[in-house]
């Protein structure tokens, strides 16, 4: 197990590791997210009430749920950063940060978009509304906070403890529609006893999940290994493998 | 369903277009600015490696 | 106990530290969490008095009453335990129906009646082609429009 963890901690490793894992991501990702948007806009049926409308779902529900998915990532690496002083973790969280932000972004776009045909109001100050706009702020503020600070090992330190702290609202965003009366309806896909939602408007979204999860895993991915090379200018293993190309 | 019928959207047209289309942008914007960073890295790199080669400075 | 020890205990007390603190604001703020009151709520005077607040049921069957040539409505929400009967001037959301989940932004007046000054729609978590909610709602009367 130690010697795992330790040769995917050795940079040159995970560069190279990361390189030939992208386009598997990328490809995956591709099929599943073209395949479910045709399910999604084509081949499921409207909803009841809400007609064709209600198709917003599988581009807002994938968002929604990969913003708190990535932050929960992000906290993790940054946590084993700290704790094991591994500096690789560190650029893990780092490169997580942007796409956490811009999906967080799509889920209060979408869920905007979606609330004034429906809800009747663009915006509301509900509690899930508002949880999510503090998480697309956590993302915002950790980016900035690393851009204040120049020195790498102090940047990491203390957005890693920002990234911790943030950590909190993520239950609050979740069970905001349970803990409180708000505008947002509860979760379907995770309702008791199972969707709230019969499987040919279900496997859709659920493939739409799946192409968003393998989008995080190419662009993250791809964004680490920048993260390693600006880390890593000064060894031998980066210089050699750019002056040889 | 009839090509029009499906880009109407049941009269939701606005609305499920512009969050699809959004959501393909934002996805697209991701995958092009992480692989131009990592491209702008490598260039960045090469030509400091090429300039400390060519000035002999080991530093 | 090692540095790493230390570190990984910091940040579980860093974890739980700000957990309780965050408990304990959201508790002394529920109030000001809570998007709209029931009318069960407002029934047993919960609800602000002389300032606007929001009211959320479920529109009453039978009850909603159009004004001829303007747009007033009225109508009654319920929680099934207590009724608040609204009156509002202006334009209704999509999904606004009997049965439909409402909630209301305005404020009592004298006679107990909700005036609304704005008017959202709020839905459940269920999604179903029409064929399905027909079908439920003859096996049983009711039905989906919860």
């Amino acid at each position: 197990m130690w010697t795992w963890f330790h040769k995917l901690s050795s940079p040159p490793h995970f560069y190279r590791l990361s390189a030939s894992l992208i386009p598997w991501f990328g490809w995956l990702a591709a099929a599943f997210l073209i395949v479910s948007l045709y399910g999604g806009l084509v081949t499921a049926p409207a909803d009841y009430q809400q007609g064709d409308g209600f198709r917003i779902i599988y581009v807002h529900v994938p968002a929604a749920m990969l913003s708190l998915f990535i932050y929960m990532f992000m906290a993790t690496a940054a946590a084993i950063g700290v704790i094991w002083r591994m500096k690789l973790a560190h650029a893990v969280a780092v490169a997580c940060a942007p796409i956490g932000a811009s999906v967080t972004f799509l889920a209060l776009a979408t869920g905007s978009i979606w609330g004034k045909p429906m809800w009747g109001t663009w915006w509301a100050w509900d509690a899930r509304l508002t949880s999510e706009l503090i998480l697309l702020f956590l993302y915002l503020g950790y980016m900035g906070l690393r851009s204040a600070i120049d020195d790498t090992n102090r940047a990491d330190r203390a957005s890693a403890i920002l990234a911790l702290v943030g950590v909190v609202n993520v239950p609050i965003v979740h069970y905001s529609v349970t803990w409180w009366n708000s505008l947002h309806q509860g979760s379907t896909l995770l309702k008791k006893g199972g969707p709230a939602l019969p499987p040919d408007m279900a496997l859709p979204l659920f493939g739409m999940i799946i192409g968003f999860m393998c989008f995080f895993g190419a662009v993250a991915l791809t964004r680490v290994k920048r993260e390693v090379l600006v880390r890593e200018q000064n060894s031998k293993w980066v210089k050699d493998m750019v002056t040889s190309k | 369903m009839t090509f029009m019928e499906f880009l109407n959207m049941g009269g939701y047209a606005v609305y499920v277009w512009s969050s699809v289309g959004l959501t393909v942008a934002v996805l697209i914007i991701n995958v092009i600015t992480a692989r131009r960073a990592v491209s702008q890295e490598l260039e960045r790199l090469r030509k400091r490696y090429a300039n400390e080669a060519n000035t002999g400075a080991s530093q | 106990m090692t540095a790493r020890q230390q570190r990984m205990l910091i940040v579980i007390l860093v974890l739980i530290g700000v957990g309780i603190a965050t408990t304990f604001g959201l508790r002394a703020f529920q109030e000001n969490l809570l998007y709209y009151y029931s009318p069960s709520a407002v029934q047993a005077g919960e609800a602000p008095v002389g300032r606007k607040f929001r009211v959320g049921g479920l529109v009453v069957p039978g009850t909603v009453k159009r004004t001829d040539g303007e747009i007033d409505v009225s109508f009654d929400l319920t929680d099934n335990a207590a009724m608040v009967t609204v009156e509002f001037a202006g334009i209704l959301p999509d999904l606004f129906r009997e049965g439909q989940g409402i909630i209301a932004h305005g404020k009592l007046n004298q006679q107990g009646v909700f005036v609304a000054e704005e008017v959202l729609a709020k839905h459940d978590e269920n999604y179903m082609p029409p064929e399905v909610a027909e079908s439920l709602k003859q096996t049983h009367a009711g039905g989906p429009s919860k």
